[in-house]
């Protein structure tokens, strides 16, 4: 709507946005559900405002690629469902679902979240592999913070399934008490820039108003491990120092979320 | 003898039998097979007499004569521009249509509105074939600057309004906002400060919400003065 977009665009000046909310707050509610899937060996759905996406962890024994004999692999999938929005049609992803993936992928495999030599099993032979899909059920803005909390906690909530000692088949049904073996957890926070000013968790009518967005993925100690740009318009190193430390105290949000709901996951 | 099946205000779904026998009659959204009076639509039971009808609680837009509706402008022709109507319908609007003023013939319409402009329009004519025209040659039509655009349930747009106008005049009279309702589900919201145009959207969202239950206008202004 191009009557709101001017709209958003002269009230950003202003410091002021148009569902009333300040520049850096993140809409209500922002819920975490786990383990929300019978057949996945993590999942999670996640919910920021009425954007709602769903991630599902699949683990499957492959043959590790030649270079890396020793090592399993990662692999995160994205797909914008058409009942998500009026925008998105099915058939083969298009180039927003593969950002979205990759923007996702980035973070978790820069950071080498996941100890990849733990998933091997046997040299050369076997070694898990770990697929994560990330499902939009509803998109009104913001899909890179809420897929990137999805994935982070599907992938905390997996754990290994069992193998059939004789056959070496992989019993799905059967889960071990083995997580995967995450050694740092990575969250990607996106800052959307519109008419100079700084954004987080744009709405829908913001994602289509800014001029540049950057999405900064760090772990809980402030390292970061992926920085991706994107849109139209330049940044600033000045406004890049900003956004890092903004991402920064978002990320610790998100993060305060995350760990409550496992605190509260634990007392069940 | 005939008896009718369900209760007045109760909620039903299409398909659902509503009376039995001749007795009653079938009105707005409602269909007769055989002895049976069925439902059309999703929506709220209203009996008049013998004459049972159906309120609905959702549904599209279908366009009607004399109707103000928002459209967008999507493209420019050789005789003037395509609008989206946020209906399954385009409509046209004619350069004869657009203005009070005479547009001559080599003139840049673009100039004139551009695409992605939002009007403000009535419908002058449906055709059997829904081909729509609109005007803007006439009072209170306009093109839309500034302020917000929301999206409402088209069948809540008799509710947003109220009886004689009775709901948009309280929501200017306390939020001193202009307010345009499209009969389309279009809302025009401009006000002095985006606070104010909040509190006309968030009171809006409140009447979609509950315009199906008694004493709506008080629940209203009883909101609009809670929330500054």
């Amino acid at each position: 709507m191009i009557v709101n977009t001017n709209t958003i665009y002269d009230l950003a000046a202003q410091g002021k946005r148009l569902d009333g909310r300040s520049l850096t707050d993140y809409r209500t509610p922002v819920q975490i559900e786990t383990s929300i899937s019978w057949t996945a060996e993590g999942s999670a759905r996640v919910q920021i405002g009425s954007t709602i996406v769903m991630a599902g962890v699949k683990l499957s024994l492959e043959k590790p690629y030649n270079d890396t004999p020793n090592e399993g692999g990662i692999t995160i999938n994205a797909e914008l469902l058409p009942l998500s929005s009026s925008e998105y049609e099915s058939g083969p992803p298009g180039i927003k679902a593969i950002e979205l993936a990759r923007v996702v992928d980035r973070g978790i495999r820069e950071s080498k979240a996941i100890d990849l030599k733990k998933l091997c099993i046997a040299p050369g032979e076997k070694a898990w592999f770990v697929m994560v899909d990330l499902i939009t059920i509803n998109d009104a803005g913001n899909l890179y913070d809420v897929a990137g909390l999805a994935a982070l906690a599907a992938l905390k909530s997996a754990f290994f399934p069992k193998i059939d000692p004789e056959t070496g088949a992989i019993l799905y049904k059967e889960k071990t008490a083995v997580p995967l073996p995450l050694v740092k957890e990575p969250l990607p926070i996106t800052i959307y820039k519109i008419n100079g000013k700084l954004f987080v968790d744009p709405t829908k009518e913001e994602e289509e108003t800014y001029e540049a967005r950057l999405t900064v993925a760090s772990d809980p100690d402030g390292t970061l491990s992926a920085i991706q740009k994107g849109g139209d318009m330049p940044l600033t190193v000045d406004e890049i120092a900003q956004i890092i430390d903004l991402a920064l105290t978002k990320a610790a949000f998100l993060r305060g979320i995350l760990t409550t709901h496992y605190g509260k996951a634990l007392h069940h | 003898m005939s008896t009718i099946l369900v209760q007045e205000r109760a909620i039903v779904v299409p398909g659902e039998a509503l009376a039995e026998g001749m007795d009653y009659l079938p009105g707005d959204n409602t269909y007769r097979e055989q002895e049976r009076i069925y439902s059309k639509v999703l929506g709220l039971v209203s009996l008049s007499g013998r004459v049972l009808k159906i309120t609905p609680l959702a549904g599209p837009y279908i366009p009607k004569i004399d109707d103000k509706i928002i459209a967008k402008v999507t493209d420019i022709t050789m005789s003037g521009w395509r609008v989206d109507t946020a209906t399954a319908y385009s409509a046209m609007l004619n350069v004869k249509d657009a203005s009070s003023r005479f547009i001559k013939k080599e003139e840049d319409l673009s100039q004139i509105l551009a695409i992605g402009d939002y009007l403000v329009v009535g419908i002058i004519n449906v055709t059997s074939q829904n081909l729509i025209d609109v005007t803007m040659r006439a009072p209170g039509l306009h093109k839309i600057e500034g302020g917000r655009i929301i999206e409402i349930n088209c069948q809540k747009v008799p509710r947003v309004i109220g009886k004689q106008g009775s709901m948009i005049s309280l929501l200017k009279e306390k939020t001193g906002c202009d307010i345009t309702v499209g009969q389309n589900g279009l809302v025009w919201i401009k006000g002095s400060t985006p606070e104010q145009e909040r509190r006309v959207e968030s009171a809006i969202r409140l009447i979609e919400l509950k315009s199906h239950l008694e004493g709506l206008t008080e629940k209203v202004e009883k909101f609009l003065s809670e929330v500054q």
